[in-house]
C-alpha cells in the first residue's frame, strides 16, 4: 500500500518539475564554476605562480614518463618546445597523462580542470618557445560565425578527408592506428591538432593552411555538426556500408516479417 | 472471370462497356480467363521475387520523377543554391542539379531517397529470392533457363545501381568511378584503350556522366523490363512450384487461383512494399551527396565504399594479395587487379551455370515441381552455404577499415584474417552445413518412424518406464519422408566399351554429391514401426 503511494508521488507532475529544477540548479552552478575557471586561467596563464603550480602538477603526473624536467625518457618524448598548444590539446582532450597501451594514445575522460591544464601548459611553454593556444580571434564563436564554410569544406576534403573521411566520421590507418571521428571536438582542439599534428597526423603550419584557412575548416566542421542531415536520421555517417546493412536487416527483414505474419494470419 | 464480365454486361455501366469493347477487339476476356486460372501457392518465401518486382516499379516511378530535373552534364558551374557549405563552389552541372533536387525542388529529396533505398532493396530482394530458389532446388528442370534469366536480372540490377550511383558526380561516386577506371586500365592490352573510350579521353573527362545516364535511364531499365517480362512469362508457363505436402505432386500445383484471390493479395502487397520504402526514405538519410562535396580527382576520402551490391567486388580488390605484378614485354600485369576480376567473373559464371552442372552430375531428366527441403539435399545446401560465405567474406572485405576502427583492431590484422577466412570459411561452411543437414535428416527419419517425443513418461503394468511418442499426422509425415535419396552413379563403359574421362569425372562428382545420404523410411517401415509402438502401449 505504501509502495503504491510512493509510486504515485513519483509520478506526480510536481515531482517532474522538482527534478528539472534540481537539474537546472546543478548544471547552472557547474557552468558558473567552469566559466570562472576559464577567466581565471586566462589571467593565470603566464604568471610565475601558474608556472610553479604547473611544475608541481607536472612532477606529480607527468614526470614519470616525460622526465622531471620534461626532457623526455624511455616512456615519453621530450616536451621542450612543443608549446602550450600541444599540452592544451593532449591534456584537454584527455589523451595525457598517457596510458601505455595499444598502438595509439587514446582519449580518456579529461583528468584536469581547465585551470590545471592551463598551469601545465604555462609550465611547458616556459621551458622553450612553441606554438601557443589559439586565441578567441580564430576559434571564438564570433570568429567561427565569420568563417567561409565553402572554402573550409573544400580544404577539409583536400587536406583531411583521406584520414578523417569526407564527413569527418573517422578512418583506419595501418597497424591499429586510426584518425578519430571529429564530431564534438572543441574548436580550439581542432585548431591545435592542425598546428601540432598529434601522433600520425601531419602538422599543418601557417604556410600550409593560414589561420584563416584553419578557421574556415573549423567553421565548416561546426556547421555540419550543428545542422543535422536534411534527409533524416544519419546512420552514423558511415555511408554505403551502413545503408547496405540497414536495407538487409531492417527493410528487407521487415518486409519478410510482414509477409510471414500475413501468411500466418491467412492460414 | 468470363462469368464476371457476363454479369457485369447485364448491369451495363462504364466499366462493363469498356471491358466489352476491349474483349470484342483483343479478346481480353480469353487472356484474363487463362491467366486468372493460374494457381499460385501460398508461402512467404514465394513473395521475395515480388518484393524485387515491386521495388523495381517504385524505382521506375521515382526515377522518372528525377529525370525531370537531373542534368547529366559535367560542364562546371558556380553553385548558388541554398546549401550553405557549398555556396560559391565550382562543380559540375550534374552535381549542382542533384543538389537542387535535394534542396530546391519540392519533394525532390524524398524522391531521391525513395529511388536510392528502393534500388538497394531491389537488388537485396532479388538476391534473397535467388537464395530461396537455390536452396529449395526450384531451378531444376524445367526452370534452368529461368534461373539464368533471373541471374541476368541480378547482374542488371548491379549495373543499374552502379550507373545510377555514379551520376551525381559527388566525391564518393567519383572515387568509385576512379576505382573502375583503375580496374579497366589493369586489363592487359585493351585496358588503356577501353578506359579512354569509356571516359572520352583521360579520366575523368567530360563525357562519362552523360554516357552513364543513357545506360542508366534507357538501356539498363529496358533490358530489365524485357528480362522481367520473360521471367514472369516463364513462371506462368512452368506454373509455380510448391513445397511437399499431401496431394502436392510433380504434376500439379496446389494453391489459390491467380484471379481474384492472388491478384488482390499481390496488389495489397505492392502497397506494403511501397509503404515500407516510403517510410524508410522519409526517415533515414541515404547518400547525403551534399556532405561529400563535388568530385575533384585530388581528394580521396577515407572509408570510400560502394553501394552494398558492388561491395563484394570492392572487397575482392582489397583482399587480393599485393606485390604480385610482373611485366611481360611492355605490359604490366597487375595481379592485384586481375585476380579479383577473374575470381569475380568465375564466381558469377558458376552461379549462372549451377542448374546445368547439378543436372549433369545427377543425370536427373525428370521435371520437378515439388520443392526440396534444404536439409534433404545436404551437398547442394552445403555448396550454397559455401557460396554465401564466400560472397559474405568478400562483402565484409569492403569494410575492413570500418571493422578496424569500430572494433579497435588493426587494419592489417583484419585484412589478413579476411584473406584466410575467404579460403577457410567456405570449406568450413560446406562441411558444417552438410553435417547438420544429414543429422537433421536422421532425426526426421526417427520422428517419421517413431513419432514425436512428448516428454510424457508412463509406467507399464510390468514396471517398465517408457516415453510416449506421438505419431505424426499425414501432413507432417509428408514433409518428413517426401523426398528421394539418389544413389551415386558409377563410371560405366560406353558403347565402345571404354570408360571415358567424362564419365569418370561424372562418377567422382556423383559420389561427392550422394555418397552420404539418409534414405527416407518407406511406408512399410513406418507402419511396422507404428504397430510395434502400439503393442507397447
Ligand atoms: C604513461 C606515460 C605518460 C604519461 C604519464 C604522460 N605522458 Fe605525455 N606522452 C607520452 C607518450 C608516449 C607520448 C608520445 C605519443 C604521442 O605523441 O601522443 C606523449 C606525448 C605528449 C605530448 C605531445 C608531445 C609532442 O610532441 O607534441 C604532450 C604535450 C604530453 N605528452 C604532455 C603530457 C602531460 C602534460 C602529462 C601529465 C599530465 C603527460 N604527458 C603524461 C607518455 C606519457
Ligand atoms: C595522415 C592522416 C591525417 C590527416 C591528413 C589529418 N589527420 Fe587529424 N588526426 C589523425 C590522427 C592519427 C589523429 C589522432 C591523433 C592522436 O590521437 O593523438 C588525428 C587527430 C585529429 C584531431 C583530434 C580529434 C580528437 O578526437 O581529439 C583533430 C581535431 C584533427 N585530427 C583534425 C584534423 C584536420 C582538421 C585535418 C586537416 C587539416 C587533419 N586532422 C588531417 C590523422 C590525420
Amino acid at each position: 500500500m505504501t509502495k503504491q503511494k510512493m509510486n504515485n508521488a513519483r509520478r506526480s507532475p510536481f515531482a517532474a518539475i522538482l527534478v528539472i529544477l534540481a537539474g537546472l540548479l546543478i548544471s547552472g552552478g557547474g557552468y558558473a564554476v567552469a566559466s570562472s575557471a576559464v577567466t581565471s586561467s586566462t589571467t593565470a596563464q603566464t604568471s610565475q605562480e601558474a608556472i610553479d603550480a604547473g611544475k608541481k602538477l607536472f612532477l606529480a603526473n607527468c614526470a614519470s614518463c616525460h622526465g622531471s624536467n620534461a626532457e623526455g625518457g624511455n616512456m615519453g618524448p621530450s616536451l621542450i618546445g612543443v608549446g602550450a598548444a600541444s599540452v592544451d590539446f593532449q591534456v584537454g582532450t584527455g589523451r595525457m597523462p598517457g596510458q601505455a597501451s595499444g598502438p595509439q594514445m587514446m582519449k580518456k575522460p579529461v583528468q584536469f580542470t581547465e585551470e590545471q591544464t592551463a598551469q601545465l601548459a604555462a609550465y611547458v611553454a616556459s621551458l622553450a618557445p612553441g606554438p601557443s593556444i589559439p586565441s578567441e580571434e580564430w576559434v571564438g564563436e564570433a570568429a567561427l560565425a565569420k568563417g567561409d564554410t565553402t572554402h573550409g569544406g573544400e580544404l577539409f576534403r583536400i587536406n583531411c578527408a583521406m584520414c578523417h573521411n569526407a564527413v569527418g566520421a573517422g578512418g583506419a590507418l595501418t597497424e591499429g592506428k586510426f584518425a578519430p571521428r571529429l564530431e564534438g571536438v572543441e574548436a580550439k582542439h581542432i585548431y591545435e591538432a592542425m598546428v601540432i599534428g598529434p601522433q600520425n597526423m601531419p602538422v599543418f603550419n601557417d604556410a600550409n593552411l593560414t589561420p584563416e584557412d584553419k578557421r574556415d575548416i573549423i567553421s565548416y566542421l561546426k556547421y555540419v555538426e550543428a545542422n543535422p542531415s536534411a534527409g533524416g536520421e544519419e546512420l552514423g555517417g558511415l555511408g554505403p556500408v551502413a545503408e547496405g546493412l540497414f536495407v538487409w536487416i531492417f527493410v528487407l527483414g521487415g518486409i519478410v516479417v510482414i509477409t510471414i505474419w500475413l501468411g500466418a494470419k491467412s492460414n | 472471370m468470363s462469368n464476371a464480365t457476363a454479369t457485369a454486361k447485364k448491369k451495363g455501366g462504364f466499366l462493363a462497356g469498356t471491358a466489352n469493347y476491349l474483349d470484342e477487339r483483343v479478346g481480353v476476356a480469353g487472356i484474363l480467363k487463362e491467366f486468372g486460372r493460374k494457381v499460385f501457392p501460398d508461402h512467404w518465401s514465394f513473395m521475395l521475387g515480388e518484393v524485387a518486382l515491386y521495388s523495381f516499379l517504385v524505382l521506375l516511378l521515382s526515377g522518372t520523377f528525377l529525370t525531370f530535373w537531373f542534368q547529366p552534364s559535367m560542364v562546371p558551374v558556380i553553385y548558388e543554391g541554398s546549401y550553405a557549405p557549398l555556396k560559391g563552389a565550382e562543380m559540375s552541372i550534374a552535381y549542382a542539379s542533384t543538389l537542387d533536387i535535394s534542396f530546391e525542388i519540392r519533394g525532390g529529396l524524398l524522391f531521391r531517397q525513395v529511388h536510392h533505398w528502393s534500388a538497394l532493396l531491389f537488388v537485396a530482394a532479388a538476391g534473397l529470392h535467388m537464395l530461396r530458389v537455390f536452396f529449395t532446388g526450384a531451378f531444376r528442370k524445367p526452370r534452368e533457363i529461368n534461373w539464368v534469366v533471373g541471374f541476368v536480372l541480378f547482374v542488371l540490377g548491379m549495373a543499374g545501381g552502379f550507373t545510377g550511383y555514379s551520376l551525381p558526380d559527388d566525391l564518393l561516386s567519383g572515387n568509385g568511378l576512379r576505382i573502375i577506371d583503375g580496374m579497366i586500365k589493369g586489363i592487359p592490352y585493351i585496358g588503356a584503350y577501353t578506359s579512354s573510350l569509356l571516359f572520352g579521353g583521360e579520366f575523368p573527362g567530360e563525357a562519362i556522366v552523360a554516357r552513364l545516364y543513357s545506360l542508366h535511364i534507357m538501356i539498363v531499365p529496358a533490358l530489365i523490363l524485357v528480362f522481367v517480362a520473360v521471367h514472369l512469362f516463364m513462371v506462368v508457363i512452368h506454373k509455380h512450384t510448391h513445397y511437399a505436402g499431401p496431394g502436392k505432386r510433380d504434376d500439379n500445383v496446389v494453391g489459390y487461383p491467380l484471379m481474384p484471390v492472388y491478384v488482390a493479395k499481390a496488389g495489397g502487397f505492392f502497397f506494403i512494399v511501397f509503404g515500407v520504402i516510403m517510410l524508410i526514405a522519409a526517415t533515414f538519410t541515404i547518400n547525403p551527396i551534399w556532405a561529400y562535396g563535388a568530385y575533384d580527382p585530388s581528394p580521396v576520402s577515407a572509408g570510400t565504399q560502394p553501394d552494398w551490391y558492388i561491395g563484394w567486388l570492392d572487397g575482392a580488390l582489397r583482399l587480393a594479395p599485393t606485390h604480385l605484378e610482373f611485366m611481360i614485354g611492355d605490359f604490366t600485369l597487375s595481379m592485384n587487379i586481375l585476380i579479383p576480376l577473374v575470381v569475380g567473373v568465375l564466381f558469377l559464371v558458376v552461379v549462372a551455370l549451377y542448374p546445368f552442372i547439378e543436372a549433369w552430375v545427377t543425370g536427373d531428366k525428370r521435371e520437378h515441381h515439388v520443392l526440396d527441403r534444404p536439409r534433404n539435399t545436404p551437398v547442394r545446401t552445403g555448396i550454397g552455404a559455401a557460396g554465401v560465405t564466400f560472397y559474405a567474406v568478400l562483402w565484409a572485405g569492403a569494410s575492413t577499415d570500418l571493422i578496424a576502427t569500430h572494433f579497435q583492431v588493426s587494419l592489417n590484422h583484419v585484412l589478413t584474417s579476411m584473406q584466410i577466412l575467404l579460403i577457410v570459411g567456405p570449406i568450413a561452411a560446406y562441411m558444417i552445413t552438410k553435417r547438420a543437414c544429414l543429422s537433421l535428416m536422421r532425426k526426421d527419419r526417427e520422428i517419421a518412424l517413431h513419432g514425436r517425443e512428448t516428454g510424457r513418461v508412463v509406467r507399464l503394468p510390468h514396471g517398465e518406464y517408457i516415453e510416449v511418442h506421438e505419431p505424426m499426422d499425414e501432413y507432417e509425415l509428408y514433409k518428413l519422408v517426401g523426398y528421394k535419396a539418389y544413389q551415386p552413379m558409377l563410371a560405366r563403359p560406353n558403347a565402345k566399351g571404354v570408360i571415358t574421362l567424362r564419365s569418370r569425372i561424372r562418377a567422382v562428382l556423383s559420389r561427392f554429391y550422394f555418397e552420404d545420404r539418409v534414405v527416407p523410411p518407406t511406408k512399410g517401415e513406418i507402419e511396422a514401426a507404428h504397430d510395434h509402438g502400439k503393442e507397447l502401449h
